[in-house]
């Protein structure tokens, strides 16, 4: 619950909303010093901030583990739901149905949605559910303290664990070949391109599959690790720079973009996705690209990160099921339950 | 011969998936249409085609129509169960056969009749080639009409229902119908003494399964997001509620007011479900106890973080490979205590047809009102099996929807609020949903660990005083859950206690062990867990009490023992499983083996000066219920 009311206070910083962007912070975080996750809070917080978006029609959600602890730590305003282990897709789905007018933001981790939740991670991308489905990918488990996750490169050794043996899921891929209509990665130490991605995320209408590298502090932060800081650094690979403009004309180009080609992506509510390629002739929307850059960044160890791949034309699960526009929660009596005449109808078409 | 009438069983041995259910449903309705008290019950195999399968029908004039092991009339269709059927008939009673079935007759005190099956449907032009296996199943329909005086008409009348008015499907079958009856009637002769003679006891009933009035029911109850999986016996219920619901709520914009998800499984199912219940919606899920395994820990978290749901459970036997597609009451504890460290379930059981449309509706009134998952307890034989009902009843109460707090309500409130903060003493709070446009409208749902207010807490005393007031919350449940039935008897020496599809069966037992034994019963069908205060009234009248239930262990049983220590002395567990409905049979026999105590010696002595009294009675036809039940009984005696 926030203490703190819309406008309460004056502030020089309001947004278009009327709001001061502790308006969208939440409860202080108690993931560890230097966490990546509570980088990506942060970002979470700006974009909605910058995008003027109000905390009220945004529904956070979360599995269990480190990641899913932190919707806590932003948007108090916002209906929360810190699920099950692997569970978050589902509890996301049927909530969106309540009023789909809503946007969700979802929080999983590596643990939480490439082992326990594969199964309903996939389901998601296929059903084209209409939120933000960001992984905070650190390889490791971390409340357990330091068991390999299922995206652990082959050969990591770990405290404890020694070497892992098994080849590592690839987020992103798996989302691609599941149907997902936005696949994106990014990485904590580079929170620009994060908030970047994540306000092109909030503007798709559909699911946002934003895989972000969040280095593990305390148990997975060895120099060689895929999932370092340091690692991170080094390796990555930006696809293209990106810019994220807004519908209205409010929030301008930024200017240091820099010259070559230039891609434009129009999402569904008018706003636009500026491509930098630094790969020249990438396309986001053509799916065989994106696994086929994916590849190549996985034989090379780069750590690809950027707009992999956008669809804006599948519809989001919602609008396939025609609803009312009222939201479905706001429905009474009078519209829920068929007039006392419709009980004669049915006993007459039992035998 | 003395004719017996209306009151026999009909079985049908055929093969599975040769289309004999249609044929099967069609005896049944004619029955039913003639004003006969009837039940049918499918005792099929988990398969598609191929392995044996039974169909048995019940008529009895006295309404005594639960399942019942003895078979009078048996028509084998299948090669593979022939000597099996044979064997099954009670003396005196009639077996019909297909004659290309090459198999000697063994046994000479059964009536045997030889039927034509596929020379009449070869010498039927109208039925196509690839029709021809499964309409074949209509020539004994015709043949047994003729036989024991089915109404002809009224058979058109239950394929007209079946085939939805197509008239060239109704015409095709009732053809082979009339051609069976006419040559039952130039080739037959009457050699076993049951027949059907109409009534009136069936007028103004419907006839319906227990899945498609829980559909029905959930409808009239405004569901509006339904998360399922497939899975025997409860994909009907899902799948009704795929039927019905653009009917029932159509609306002139053809919009929609519910959504139904086919989910990856049953986790994903509930999963759904509590998202929707969460976020405002009257929200269900359908399954049996495989999938309700796996919705535990998701129903551990709903009951913590209290959000309604309705989760209805159409029991079968065991696991996957046990035995998927018979019927069970073997859940009950699973439910009672499904979940992870303290809970408590709310559990409704509906006894019928009737009663699943009911409860139906009134489970998402019940869960709004606690806040908290609600299990509705069917089973197979309810949910699958067509039984007569009354017609189903128009809610008679406005929804509940519980304790909600909308922006107006916030703006009164000064946005002063605690999601789990108990102001009303009832131990329920108030809830908001997403949507909500209010700035203090929103909490962050977890499972415990959380105070009045939703904010994170691992205190001890905060979790002790959650932990007292979800407590406090299920004593409150006792208002709102249905109240048990009673069937009383005068002079009763003992209690029964029962719940579910069981109801007939224990009915009948009743009325026998009266008849025959001198145990005069007071029977309690239980409908809901918390236990209301009626049951607490009732286990304090006797000395015993028979717990009547399917399954191995006794599970209200052990329910009852520990919600009521200080009387397990009194209960006596009368379970018994193996995967057909329950039979009068073993009902009174079990009450039999197990009834003790000071009055046992007397009970015999009475029982026999009773039956005495009862058959003179009889004899000068007093009353017709009487007659015609000792008559019948006399005479297989």
């Amino acid at each position: 619950m926030t203490e703190t009311l819309p406008m309460a206070g004056a502030s020089a910083n309001i947004n278009l909303a009327g709001l001061s962007k502790n308006d969208y912070r939440g409860a202080p975080s108690t993931l560890c010093q230097g966490c990546g996750h509570n980088s990506i809070s942060n970002q979470i917080v700006t974009a909605l901030y910058e995008m003027n978006i109000v905390p009220e029609d945004i529904v956070k959600f979360s599995g269990i583990g480190c990641s899913s602890k932190s919707p806590t730590y932003f948007l108090n305003r916002s209906f929360g739901f810190n699920s099950l282990h692997g569970r978050m897709p589902s509890i996301a789905t049927g909530a969106l149905f309540g009023d789909y007018h809503l946007k969700g933001v979802g929080v999983s981790g590596d643990g939480d949605s490439a082992s326990i939740g594969m199964g309903q991670f996939k389901h998601i991308m296929r059903r084209n559910v209409n939120m933000v489905y960001i992984v905070e990918n650190n390889g490791v488990y971390g409340l357990t303290k330091g068991q390999f996750s299922a995206t652990a490169e082959k050969g990591l050794s770990l405290k404890k664990q020694g070497e892992n043996q098994y080849m590592p899921v690839d987020i992103c891929m798996e989302a691609l070949v599941s149907n997902a209509t936005f696949v994106a990665r990014s990485f904590a130490g580079n929170p620009k391109q994060v908030k970047e991605l994540l306000k092109a995320a909030l503007s798709h209408d559909g699911i946002a599959v934003l895989d972000i590298i969040s280095p593990c502090v305390t148990f997975n932060n060895q120099m060689n690790a895929y999932h370092s800081y340091t690692w991170g650094k080094d390796h990555e690979e930006p696809l293209h720079e990106i810019s994220y403009i807004a519908p209205r004309n409010e929030i301008m180009l930024e200017n240091e973009m820099a010259d070559g080609e230039v891609r434009e992506v129009a999402l569904h509510d008018g706003s636009v996705v500026i491509l930098k390629n630094l790969e020249k002739g990438y396309d986001p929307s053509n799916r065989y690209d994106a696994l086929r850059v994916m590849e190549e960044a996985q034989s090379n160890t780069w750590m690809l990160t950027g707009l992999l791949y956008v669809d804006t034309t599948k519809p989001n699960l919602t609008s396939i099921y025609n609803l009312v526009d009222m939201p479905l929660n706001r429905l009474t009596e009078a519209d829920l339950r068929p007039a006392p005449e419709m009980i004669d109808k049915v006993n007459a078409l039992m035998f | 011969m003395n004719k017996i009438i209306n009151d026999f069983s009909i079985t049908v041995g055929t093969v599975n998936g040769s289309g004999s259910s249609t044929a099967n449903n069609t005896i049944l309705r004619a029955i039913f249409k003639m004003g006969i008290p009837v039940s049918g019950k499918n005792l099929f195999p988990s398969n598609i085609q191929g392995l044996p399968t039974w169909y048995t029908i019940r008529a009895n004039k006295d309404g005594f129509i639960a399942h019942n092991e003895r078979r009078d009339i048996v028509i084998a269709m299948n090669p593979n169960s022939f000597a099996r059927d044979l064997a099954s008939v009670a003396p005196g009673g009639a077996f019909f056969y297909a004659d290309d079935i090459k198999q000697p007759i063994t046994r000479t005190d059964v009536a045997a009749y030889p039927m034509p099956v596929k020379t009449i449907i070869r010498n039927d032009p109208n039925v196509p080639s690839d029709y021809r296996d499964h309409v074949a199943n209509m020539v004994y329909v015709g043949v047994l009409a003729h036989m024991i005086g089915m109404d002809i008409d009224k058979i058109y009348a239950a394929l007209e229902f079946h085939f939805k008015k197509k008239q060239k499907p109704i015409d095709m079958n009732f053809n082979v119908v009339k051609a069976g009856a006419e040559w039952a009637k130039a080739n037959l002769e009457k050699k076993d003494a049951f027949y059907l003679e109409p009534m009136n006891k069936t007028d103004g009933m419907i006839m319906a399964d227990g899945n498609m009035a829980g559909a029905l029911g959930s409808i009239f109850g405004g569901v509006q997001f339904v998360g399922w999986y497939p899975i025997t016996p409860a994909t009907s219920l899902a799948e009704s509620l795929n039927d019905y619901l653009p009917q029932l709520r159509k609306r002139e914009d053809g919009k929609h007011t519910y959504a139904v998800v086919q989910a990856e499984d049953e986790l994903a199912a509930l999963g759904m479900s509590i998202g929707a219940g969460w976020a405002g919606l009257r929200a269900m899920t359908s399954t049996s106890g495989p999938g309700l395994s796996l919705m535990t820990e998701f129903a551990g978290l709903a009951y913590y973080a209290e959000v309604p749901v309705v989760i209805w459970d159409v029991q079968r036997i065991g696991p996957s490979t046990g035995l998927p597609t018979r019927t069970s009451q073997g859940d009950l504890t699973f439910t009672h205590f499904i979940g992870h460290g303290d809970s408590q379930s709310v559990i409704l059981l509906p006894g019928d047809v009737y009663e699943c449309f009911e409860f139906g509706w009134k489970a998402f009134d019940v869960a709004e009102r606690i806040q908290t998952p609600v299990f509705v307890l069917s089973d197979l034989d309810m949910g699958m099996n067509q039984w007569i009902s009354k017609p189903f009843k128009y809610p008679d109460t406005p929804m509940d929807r519980g304790k909600i707090l909308l922006e107006s309500d916030l703006e009164e409130l000064k946005g002063n609020w605690g999601r789990y903060f108990d102001a009303d003493g009832d131990g329920i709070g108030h809830r908001t949903f997403p949507g909500n446009k209010h700035p203090m409208s929103s909490y962050f749902t977890r499972g415990t660990g959380h105070d009045d207010h939703a904010r994170y807490s691992e205190e001890a005393d905060v979790y002790l005083n959650n932990m007292d007031r979800l407590k406090r919350k299920h004593e409150t449940a006792k208002q709102y859950v249905p109240a048990p039935v009673f069937h009383t008897m005068k002079g009763a020496k003992a209690g029964i206690i029962a719940y579910g599809s069981t109801e007939a069966a224990i009915l009948e037992a009743q009325h026998q062990l009266e008849k025959d034994h001198g145990l005069a019963t007071d029977f309690m069908r239980i409908r809901a867990l918390p236990f209301t205060r009626e049951v607490d009234t009732f286990l304090a009248k006797y000395d015993q009490i028979f717990i009547v239930e399917m399954n191995r262990d006794g599970q209200m049983a052990q329910i009852l023992m520990t919600e009521y220590p200080q009387l397990a002395p009194r209960f006596k567990t009368i379970a018994y499983g193996d995967g057909m409905p329950a039979s009068a049979k073993w009902v009174r026999e079990g009450i039999l083996a197990k009834y003790k105590g000071r009055k046992a010696a007397s009970a015999k002595r009475k029982t026999a000066k009773k039956a005495a009294p009862a058959r003179k009675l009889s004899a000068k036809n007093t009353t017709k219920k009487n007659a015609a039940g000792s008559k019948s009984k006399t005479k297989r005696k």
